[in-house]
């Protein structure tokens, strides 16, 4: 009866780390993102998860999805160009039934070719991972790359995410920090490269939301070299992350700034020297300004980020119990692997809340 | 002197039961349509000499007047129209290059009304700016590729300088309209407005009036070919310089203010003498190229210590993408384009109808290109020509503008009809003339309240407009193509324009 009445909310995003580095299973996220199930609508889901190649850590996992076998050669042709495999495998799945139509998934552990860095001295090893990723996904037809980052991976297809992560066997692996997401996509059709999390690098963003500033994000990214490929605004918000915080070096607190601009009415009304900083922010970056509604969830080797926009439009609550954060998009997707957090508050609009992988850690 | 074969383009129709002979009419119109006759107690009208600026009509007490095109005593014909043949005939009868005032009358397409706005629906929320807050302010001026941070101190700062910007709190300034071609009440009026409403008004290329200096935190000064006015402290008082090369109702022409015009306020402001014609020459003669432009754009930074940006004006013509390019290039803070509906107090009338492109496949190719070479931070587009209301403004900023001027606008705004006789000097709404009575029917209060006012509703519109399409900070707007689809368009027009047809 409940599935009748049922108005359409929107995605489920979860993120779940411990600070200290601590590895977990699955079954947290698992229950957490399954228990927003009606937030989404079947036509996508998935994972990431850090600190689950511990052994292979210093290599960059490739998780490579292939519409046919053709597409695989080509790419791994292409791939051989630029990196050197250490090891590739398929990645393990088991077959479950609501889970149709799956490309072939390969995963491949690589290092960036030695002549290569030489060629392109100017340029780090991640700007030329970035244009690796960019030309498999752009000119390699039948293949795309879920993610590349180290010792992580992206998990993701078309189904509810409760039987992506059982048909990725996630509960085989051990992880710091997962995030998931539970989609209900209206911008573009259900297929497996679509579903979040979106990867790049170690970056991954689970999204929930629609960006109305799309149009001009994507034309400020192609001033930096990006090019947006899917339509969709979790890829422009994956661009955009990147550029600040690994190209542009701004703090996650800037960068947030940025992203989810405060409002002129409330910096009008700071200290003259905070005044000049976010008007210099505004001014110069009013092109990376994420306009609509959106939660969102950003995951790296060393931070998690959750970020509301500027008015919140969405929802999303956080939580601290120890050394673990919880962000998710409703109150009990927390409660339910953690009944009783130390805290528990919602997010504030544009305000990020940052977990980070202590010193120490990892 | 043989007889004139022009016929005259209007008649006064005249309510004998409603006139009341108070001759209101007769004092208002300073082309002498009207006058009284004593011995028959009569209003009596020449029509031929009316321009059609409604000024009798509108304060006409009892409504008695109107003015009609005269009905047609031409002969059909597609080919030789009225229009054609009224040109020929003046031209065989003086020899001379026929004038208009205003923008082109010519119906060349208005690429605005083929342009359709985003809304948003379920999947995002359309935003109230009734409730929610809306930002329309804009910076204009060059912008660094990012921004440095020092993280040495306890709280992180900006180490990157910006280059001196101008704030708008709305994205529309006024165009370039010299004192000289509009009056002095007309000039205040837009300077109070700029003031009142955080946006700048341009001198044009007629000096600046000392009055006018305390107005000149929102004033652009303009350095044109003729250097009117151009001195060390013009260009102090100013919180921006716009070098113009070019106009879009004239490209590649220069600008001729009659002497008759050029009264002792107007010569001491023009540094020209009392009743001498100001002549300023078509290209700038110390400008023959790129290069050349770059050294006066220099010189003006370097003589107000790099503190206002400067700009170069140019008229949008088959090459303005380079042209716009090279600008950026040769160090402009901020181009600006005037299309081929833009207005003017004189030009001839053969080179206004037929030179130049469309503001909005301009902006559209100069946007893209600036792009496309990774410069379009370092500076930013103001267009201009022929824009009409708050959804042209809309279309544009999305297109990718920055702001426009707005000329004819602000005019309509003060009283004007569009009658498109500037140049006579006989403007009976006191706006482009010099006669002291004329001036005097200018109030400059009434004309500020009316210019602030349509920046606000134009501003209010604005804000409803992104709110429906769910952005409610202007950066998201701006150059925003996905919000826009064509109707009614070429594959080429779509093309060039950087949109998708409604229904893709």
């Amino acid at each position: 009866m409940r599935d009748s009445f049922y108005i359409p909310s929107g995605c489920a995003i979860s993120g779940i780390m411990s600070e200290e580095g601590r590895l977990f299973g699955s079954d947290m996220i698992m229950s957490s993102i399954a228990i927003m199930h009606f937030r989404a609508n079947g036509l996508g889901g998935g994972f990431a998860a850090y600190g689950i190649y511990p052994e292979l850590k210093d290599y960059h996992a490739l998780h490579m999805m292939y519409d046919s076998p053709q597409g695989k050669a080509d790419a791994e042709e292409l791939l051989k160009r630029y990196f050197v495999v250490r090891t590739d495998e398929r990645i393990p799945t088991r077959p479950v039934p609501v889970v149709k139509n799956r490309p072939v998934l390969w995963r491949y552990f690589v290092s960036v070719r030695e002549e290569l860095k030489e060629l392109y001295y100017d340029l780090t090893e991640e700007d030329i991972v970035v244009k690796a990723v960019m030309d498999v996904n752009k000119s390699v037809h039948d293949a795309f790359v879920a993610s590349s980052g180290k010792n992580m991976g992206v998990f993701k297809g078309v189904g509810y995410p409760e039987d992506i992560g059982e048909f990725f066997k996630l509960d085989s692996y051990q992880a710091y920090m997962w995030t998931a997401h539970g989609r209900f996509p209206t911008n573009t059709s259900g297929w497996w490269g679509g579903a979040h999390p979106f990867g790049l690098l170690d970056w991954s963003i689970v999204h929930n939301g629609e960006i109305s500033s799309y149009g001009i994000n994507r034309r400020y990214l192609a001033n930096f070299g990006y090019e947006c490929l899917l339509h969709t605004d979790t890829e422009v918000i994956t661009y955009l992350v990147d550029l600040l915080m690994r190209k542009h070096e701004l703090p996650v607190d800037l960068a947030a700034k940025v992203l989810a601009a405060p409002l002129w009415k409330e910096i009008d009304r700071l200290p003259l020297a905070e005044q000049q900083k976010l008007e210099a922010l505004r001014m110069v970056y009013g092109g990376a300004l994420l306009n609509g509604p959106f939660s969102i969830v950003v995951g790296s080797s060393r931070m998690m980020i959750g970020l509301n926009d500027r008015i919140k439009l969405r929802p999303m609550v956080a939580a601290r119990d120890h050394d673990m954060v919880f962000m998710a998009s409703e109150e009990a997707a927390i409660k339910v692997v953690c009944p009783n957090p130390s805290s528990i508050w919602a997010v504030k609009a544009g305000e990020p809340v940052v977990a980070v992988l202590k010193d120490h850690a990892a | 002197m043989s007889i004139s074969h022009l016929l005259d383009d209007y008649q006064m129709v005249r309510d004998e039961e409603r006139c009341i002979k108070c001759q209101v009419c007769a004092r208002q119109c300073a082309n002498n349509v009207h006058w009284y006759d004593e011995e028959s107690d009569k209003m009596n009208s020449d029509g031929g000499s009316c321009v059609a600026c409604q000024r009798c009509v509108t304060l006409c007490p009892t409504d008695a007047l109107s003015v009609r095109r005269r009905p047609t005593s031409f002969r059909t014909n597609a080919n030789w129209t009225a229009e054609v043949q009224t040109a020929i005939v003046k031209q065989a009868e003086t020899g001379g290059v026929l004038l208009s005032g205003m923008g082109t009358d010519q119906p060349h397409p208005i690429y605005w009304d083929k342009i359709l706005l985003n809304a948003s629906q379920v999947t995002n929320p359309s935003i109230d700016p009734l409730r929610e807050p809306m930002e329309l302010r804009t910076y204009l001026g060059r912008k660094p590729d990012r921004l440095e941070i020092d993280f040495s101190a306890y709280t992180p700062t900006v180490t990157t300088r910006i280059d001196a910007q101008l704030k708008l709190e709305v994205p529309i300034l006024f165009s370039a309209m010299s004192y000289g071609s509009i009056s002095y009440n007309a000039c205040l009026s837009l300077a109070r407005a700029s003031r009142d409403s955080g946006t700048f008004y341009n001198t044009g290329e007629g000096g600046l009036h000392k009055d006018f200096y305390e107005y000149g935190p929102n004033t652009i000064v303009q350095v044109a070919s003729g250097r009117f006015g151009v001195t060390p402290e013009y260009l102090r008082q100013a919180a921006a310089i716009e070098i113009k090369i070019g106009q879009g109702a004239k490209p590649g022409i220069g600008g001729h203010l009659p002497g008759e015009k050029v009264n002792r306020a107007i010569s001491e402001t023009r540094m020209i003498p009392e009743g001498s014609d100001a002549i300023s020459p078509a290209p700038h003669h110390d400008i023959y190229s790129i290069e050349d432009l770059r050294q006066l754009i220099y010189a003006l930074k370097e003589a107000t210590a790099y503190t206002k940006p400067v700009g170069v004006k140019i008229s949008a013509v088959h090459n303005v993408a380079a042209i716009a390019s090279g600008s950026v290039r040769a160090g402009a803070d901020i181009v600006a384009i005037d299309g081929i509906r833009g207005g003017t107090g004189a030009a001839p009338t053969v080179i206004r109808d037929n030179v130049g492109i469309p503001i909005e496949l301009a902006l559209a190719a100069v946007d893209s290109r600036l792009r496309e070479e990774g410069i379009r931070n370092q500076a930013s587009i103001v267009v201009a020509g022929g824009i009409r209301n708050s959804a042209d403004i809309t279309k544009a900023i999305a297109l990718g503008a920055d702001a426009v001027y707005i000329g004819t606008s602000a005019l309509i705004a003060m009283g004007c009809h569009v009658c498109q006789k500037c140049y006579t000097g006989r403007c009976n709404w006191g706006i482009a003339t010099q006669d002291p009575d004329l001036v005097r029917r200018l109030n400059p209060e009434i004309g500020t309240r009316r210019l602030k006012n349509l920046l606000r509703a134009w501003s209010l519109e604005i804000k409803e407009m992104m709110g429906a399409m769910g952005v409610n900070a202007i950066e998201s707007l701006r150059g925003n193509r996905a919000h826009l689809r064509g109707v009614g368009l070429s594959d080429t027009e779509l093309n060039i324009l950087g949109i998708l047809p409604a229904g893709s």
